[in-house]
């Protein structure tokens, strides 16, 4: 039994978030962080390594900078990390994306009891699709929004979010479950788990290694390969600074309660 | 399935919502998807098509016609009473293939979000996720890009064209979908110039429901749909669907949302409390910043940003709140925003209309008294 966790790495959108002057984003002077669901979809797989003593592998794809937070993941208790990484992969939209995941994930090989965990959404696009894409590719049937896992045998019962409440879903392995952050808190690297990370294998699948995988059709990845196009992207326009008030008193209340009053918004 | 071709773009009509049922009642993005896609069927001169499955749900068709739907296809089955992601995608894919749609709507929701990457995979077409805004026509879209962007004139004059695989290619007839990213520092528009149907997933709550019009409800037509579906396509098995033990709060419907964050630490009880009454004075609801929520002071429905709710009341009121980009990802549509935070730097005055620079446990009841008072003088 093995599980597969695909991670993101992300800039970090808790601090402030810098802007160049051409208004596209400036990546480089923001920290990156491992995506936060993706650490849920980690530790979702290290209890059921506590439990089982199965293999952990994560893996992700993107630039080779990517390995640092691979490393981070090892030193959590994952055993083995994956770099998908080739120039012919940038660009990719999540179809694309979907598709060189899955081939990777393919190349490992999937087992009857395997098990594909994935962050519900990476917090740089938000699109929450690759998860689902993921599965399709492979054929496996897919949980999202996972809030509590429990295995028994080759059978998992998953409660999956919804807005007013959840459903309980029974799946076998293998499948593929997109975890949120209700399902757990995430470990931290221990001291002895950082000294392992340098000593486990970190493999780099590139393009020659893919690119005859029948999951893929060259023509379908990458920039030129993705269906969706950005036609444009823009900042919306600055609300105009507000207004700071003077003082904070009983009177500053006052005085923008009498505002809102005026503007019949209360 | 068979012999579908997604590249073969003219071969696409027609303007598809899914319209989603939940215990056979239609969900309310159904009827903000059916109002805008009547909107985009106009501009194309084709037909809007809502598509509903569930279990014996043909009686809800009539509806979505009083809201804009031409016509509407129903799959009815006991299988598709509650959703699972393999039939569903199997019967509406099998649909699409056989009928062809140009452009395909579906609910941001959580069940949506999990239907629409798995529908786009398999039809080998694009998908845009969590869109807040979608054109058809070029002028009208260059019209939202004046109003709402800060791009020079020669630029969205020139969004008329993309260049697709190297060579110019006219967007005339794209579905232009615009969505936010990186916590709505970012819009894109992006198209599917390629492939069709041009699949989004669209923000609940965000696009304008119509007006209701029971002529067209009366002249909707209802067509059943053809399909094949048996146990052996169900990967996944429902045990059971349960609503929440306490009523959650709505967020996103509501008027007036009063938000704390990190600054009540010093005193959570006492924040919140002043939190409910501003929010009863105003008559809405209290959210939380993710803060708030991953300290556990408020539960996770309460929170109010990126990975939560994104809310668009008339008044919103952070307490204690720093203004990180994931929080303000989620309120800075909000008509008007007053900011009471002890740090005169915090970046939440920066999109704040009304900033008040102190410590809203003295401030907060302060502004309780004032918004009675002028309440109480109209």
């Amino acid at each position: 039994m093995k599980i597969i966790v695909c991670v993101k790495q992300v800039p970090d959108t808790s601090g402030k978030v810098a802007v160049k002057p051409d208004g596209t984003l400036d990546r480089a002077s923001m920290q990156t962080i491992t995506n936060p669901d993706d650490l849920n979809a980690v530790e979702a797989a290290l209890k059921l390594k506590d439990e089982t003593g199965c293999e952990v592998i994560v893996v992700t794809m993107g630039p080779p900078p990517a390995e640092g937070m691979l490393r981070e993941l090892l030193a959590r208790g994952a055993d083995r990390a994956v770099l998908i990484s080739a120039r012919e992969f940038g660009g990719s939209d999540t179809y694309a994306t979907s598709q060189i995941i899955a081939a990777a994930i393919d190349h490992m090989g999937l087992e009857n009891d395997d098990i594909v965990f994935c962050g519900r959404q990476a917090i740089d696009g938000d699109t929450a699709q690759v998860g689902p894409q993921i599965a399709e590719k492979l054929g496996l049937p897919q949980v999202t929004y996972a809030q509590d896992i429990k295995k028994d045998g080759d059978s998992l019962t998953i409660q999956r979010a919804l807005e007013d409440g959840y459903m309980t879903i029974k799946v076998k392995t293998p499948c593929l479950i997109t975890c949120i952050k209700e399902l757990n808190e995430p470990r931290y690297m221990s001291v002895g788990g950082i000294y392992e990370a340098y000593e486990k294998p970190m493999e780099v699948y590139d393009y020659n290694l893919l690119k005859d995988n029948p999951l893929i059709d060259v023509n379908n990845i990458g920039l030129a390969g993705s269906p969706t196009n950005i036609l444009i992207s823009f900042t919306p326009p600055q609300k105009g600074a507000g207004q700071m008030l003077e003082g904070a008193d009983q009177a500053t209340c006052d005085k923008l309660a009498g505002i809102l009053a005026e503007k019949h918004i209360i | 399935m068979q012999n579908f071709d997604s590249s073969n773009v003219s071969a696409f009509k027609d303007v598809w919502v899914f319209c989603e049922q939940r215990e056979g009642k239609l969900m309310p993005t159904d009827f903000e998807l059916i109002s805008e896609g009547r909107k985009l069927a106009d501009e194309l001169g084709v037909k809007l098509v809502g598509l509903l499955l569930g279990d014996n749900v043909e009686g809800l068709a009539k509806e979505l016609g009083g809201y804009g739907a031409d016509k509407v296809i129903v799959a009815d089955d006991p299988r598709l009473g509650v959703y699972t992601t393999d039939a569903y995608t199997k019967v509406i894919c099998d649909i699409i293939a056989e009928e062809k749609p140009e452009i395909f709507l579906i609910g941001a929701t959580n069940i949506g979000r999990d239907l629409g990457p798995r529908c786009a995979a398999r039809l080998h077409t694009g998908l845009c996720a969590d869109c807040t805004h979608l054109d058809v026509d070029v002028a009208n879209y260059q019209d939202f890009l004046r109003n709402n962007s800060v791009l020079a004139e020669e630029r969205i004059t020139k969004t008329d064209s993309a260049k697709v695989l190297g060579k110019p290619h006219d967007v005339a007839k794209d579905l232009k979908m615009t969505r936010p990213a990186f916590g709505g520092n970012l819009m894109a528009t992006i198209i599917c110039p390629r492939f069709r149907p041009s699949m989004a997933t669209v923000r609940p709550g965000v696009l304008k429901k119509g007006a209701y019009d029971e002529t067209k409800a009366n002249a909707v037509e209802v067509v059943k749909a053809g399909f094949e579906l048996t146990d052996a396509d169900l990967q996944t098995e429902v045990v059971e669907v349960v609503k929440a033990a306490k009523k959650l709060v709505d967020l996103v419907g509501a008027e007036y949302v009063v938000s704390v964050g990190r600054g009540i630490s010093s005193d959570v009880e006492g924040g919140i409390k002043i939190a409910e009454e501003l929010a009863e004075v105003l008559g809405g609801v209290v959210g939380g910043s993710r803060a708030a929520i991953d300290s556990g002071w408020l539960s996770a429905d309460h929170q109010v940003g990126q990975t939560g709710k994104t809310v668009h009341p008339k008044i919103y009121v952070a307490l204690g709140i720093s203004g990180a980009i994931q929080h303000k990802a989620g309120m800075q549509e909000s008509e008007c925003i007053i900011a009471v935070n002890k740090n005169a730097a915090a970046p939440i005055f920066e999109i704040a209309d009304y900033g008040i620079n102190g410590d809203l446990f003295k401030v907060g009841p302060m502004l309780i008294e004032a918004i009675k008072a002028a309440k109480a003088a109209k």
